[in-house]
């Protein structure tokens, strides 16, 4: 082994120990941006010690590569808002799939004839992940930035069609996987992936794109791992794993936070909500003046906020910090709930609201914060719903039976900010709406938020 | 690829994947969206097996599909380190100060 191949393998080791060491420290939010710069330095470490390593022999189009993505990298890096961070999320899945999806086909057109089995064998699964993944992140990406509509596509016989494209693209892989000579095999499964992955999304509702995004990101990292297998490559395979690894935790989260299997959030096509299924909702909406809600506001010892998507999409984050700060100087204490599927990725509120310049030590989870509703004086829940519907806990016929919610209707009182009478994106009834204790501020939640502030200040 | 790199290949994905669980397991639902930025912006180390694609001695298909693949990858770990961090750097304490300075602006 030359000194040059040396130096690579132990940039490529420690690549894979900052990788670890950066994620380890993800597991507090003082310590995350630290071990983000030991990922870096691995990264660093790696690419250079790949340039010294590898019998380089053209410069132009690794030049031309780095400085263009490096380019669009920073652009995307400085633009990109907050409430955005879905739809980038998404693309970068797509991106990164896509680079492992390429590397695999140029390996293949190279050495398709004197790969051995099992290296055909990671290199179908490194083309077929990347190439599905590919095209069904972009099709997240372009239903949550709103360029597709972001309702479920379905039709008659969709399933079956599903199916024949997955038995075909499985056949092929398995056909090249036999014999490389059959290059029609290889790329007709390229072919099928890319359809696949967009048969894949097409029939997903906007509100499961966090199931969707975390599979994704699933997929995306163990078509890594297969490069990794493919180049026989230890760093890859590492870090592909972790990626894959904890898209897969956060898809089984997110599963979780919804009562939902991940069959059933892929082939039912929620959201779509075709029969009226029962609800125990029924009886009048209570309107409340402004004021009112500004004095019962005022004199509250415990509020809760409750922010849902609608929150997002009305870019309240700094109205609502604005007026829980100025509960705070009255001496009231304001906390956040955050239910794990509020907004369009995991922890995207969060996000939000730390850019708003929450404290994170006020936001809280649902487990922690859910025995804290019944001593709770006012709950504002802000552009949510079924997050807070409590059919999920006792109308065992209701389509989101079982999942987990936000206890809010067990608090003295609750207010909601909605934009309007019509109903959430799962097009449910709420019955939340309807009891005793709740009351109703219509109106886009940006502005009743900041004529509260103005209600309260003179209070 | 020879029957022990084959092994070794194994034991390092079986490896990573329980020390990845381990791991990831700890990352409270505050951070998921910059884990999920952060653990995007590590894959992109894929970017190695492209730059090999884009320059070592291979035909020009290679280097065009390398250096297309190169391009991404760069995005991917340019933009996601960057955006990780433009995330990470928002997650504050509270801050007695800071109420104080927003009053200030204020009036």
């Amino acid at each position: 082994m030359s000194p040059a191949t040396l130096l690579m393998e132990a940039t490529y080791l420690l690549a894979s120990v900052l990788f670890i060491l950066g994620l380890k420290a993800m597991s507090h939010p003082d310590s995350a941006r630290r071990g983000m710069f030991y990922a870096e330095a691995g990264m660093a470490a790696a690419i250079i010690g790949t340039l010294i390593g590898q019998h380089i022999v053209t410069w132009v189009w690794i030049v031309a590569g780095l400085l263009i993505g490096s380019a669009i990298g920073a652009w995307m890096g400085i633009t990109v808002p907050m409430t955005a961070m879905p739809q980038r999320t998404a693309l970068s899945h797509a991106f990164g799939a896509m680079a492992a999806a390429l590397v695999g086909i140029a390996e293949f057109g190279i050495h398709a004839s004197d790969m051995s089995v099992f290296t055909r064998g990671a290199l179908g699964f490194e083309v077929m992940l990347g190439a599905l993944t590919t095209t069904g992140s972009l099709i997240a990406a372009g239903k949550l930035q709103g360029v597709i509509k972001g309702t479920p596509v379905q039709f008659k016989g969709q399933q079956f069609l599903n199916l024949l494209i997955g038995i075909g693209m499985v056949g092929c892989f398995i056909t090249f996987w036999i014999n490389p000579a059959i290059f029609a095999a290889f790329y007709t499964m390229v072919g099928l992936a890319l359809a696949f992955g967009v048969m894949l999304v097409i029939p997903v509702g906007s509100a499961d794109m966090p199931v969707v995004m975390s599979l994704l990101n699933s997929y995306a990292g163990l078509a890594a791992t297969a490069t990794g297998f493919v180049l026989g490559n230890n760093v890859l395979i590492i870090a592909g794993t972790l990626d894959g690894f904890s898209g897969l935790i956060l898809s089984i989260l997110m599963c979780k936070a919804m009562n939902r299997s991940i069959t059933n959030v892929l082939f039912g096509g929620f959201g779509s909500v075709v029969a009226e299924a029962s609800s125990n909702a029924g009886g009048t909406m209570r309107e409340i003046p402004l004021e009112d809600a500004a004095i019962q506001l005022a004199y509250a010892k415990r509020v809760i906020f409750v922010p849902g998507y609608g929150l997002a999409t009305a870019q309240a984050q700094h109205a609502v910090r604005e007026l829980a700060e100025l509960l705070e100087e009255r001496g009231v204490s304001v906390k956040y709930a955050i239910h794990p599927v509020a907004g369009r990725m995991p922890g995207h509120m969060n996000v939000l609201l730390a850019e708003a310049n929450v404290p994170y030590s006020a936001l809280y989870e649902m487990e922690q914060i859910n025995p804290e509703f019944p001593e709770t004086d006012v709950v504002v829940v802000i552009g949510a719903n079924d997050v807070v519907n409590p059919d999920a806990r006792d109308n065992p016929k209701s389509l989101i039976a079982g999942m987990p919610i936000l206890e809010v209707d067990h608090a003295k009182s609750v207010i909601v900010l909605k934009r309007g009478q019509g109903r959430g994106f799962s097009g449910l009834e709420n019955p939340l709406f309807f009891k005793e204790r709740t009351r109703m501020l219509y109106g886009d939640a940006k502005g009743t938020l900041n004529l509260l502030v103005k209600a309260v200040e003179q209070t | 690829m020879n029957p022990a790199v084959l092994i070794a290949s194994v034991y390092v994905f079986v490896l990573a994947a329980f020390l990845g669980y381990q791991v990831i397991s700890r990352v409270p639902p505050l951070l998921h969206t910059p884990l999920m930025s952060a653990t995007n912006a590590i894959s992109g180390i894929s970017l190695i097996g492209s730059l090999v694609m884009a320059g070592a001695h291979y035909p020009l298909f290679a280097h065009l599909l390398g250096f297309a693949a190169v391009t991404t990858a760069t995005i991917n770990v340019v933009g996601g380190f960057w955006i990780t961090d433009r995330m990470l750097k928002m997650f504050k304490k509270r801050d007695p100060k800071a109420v104080g300075a927003g009053k200030a602006v204020k009036s």
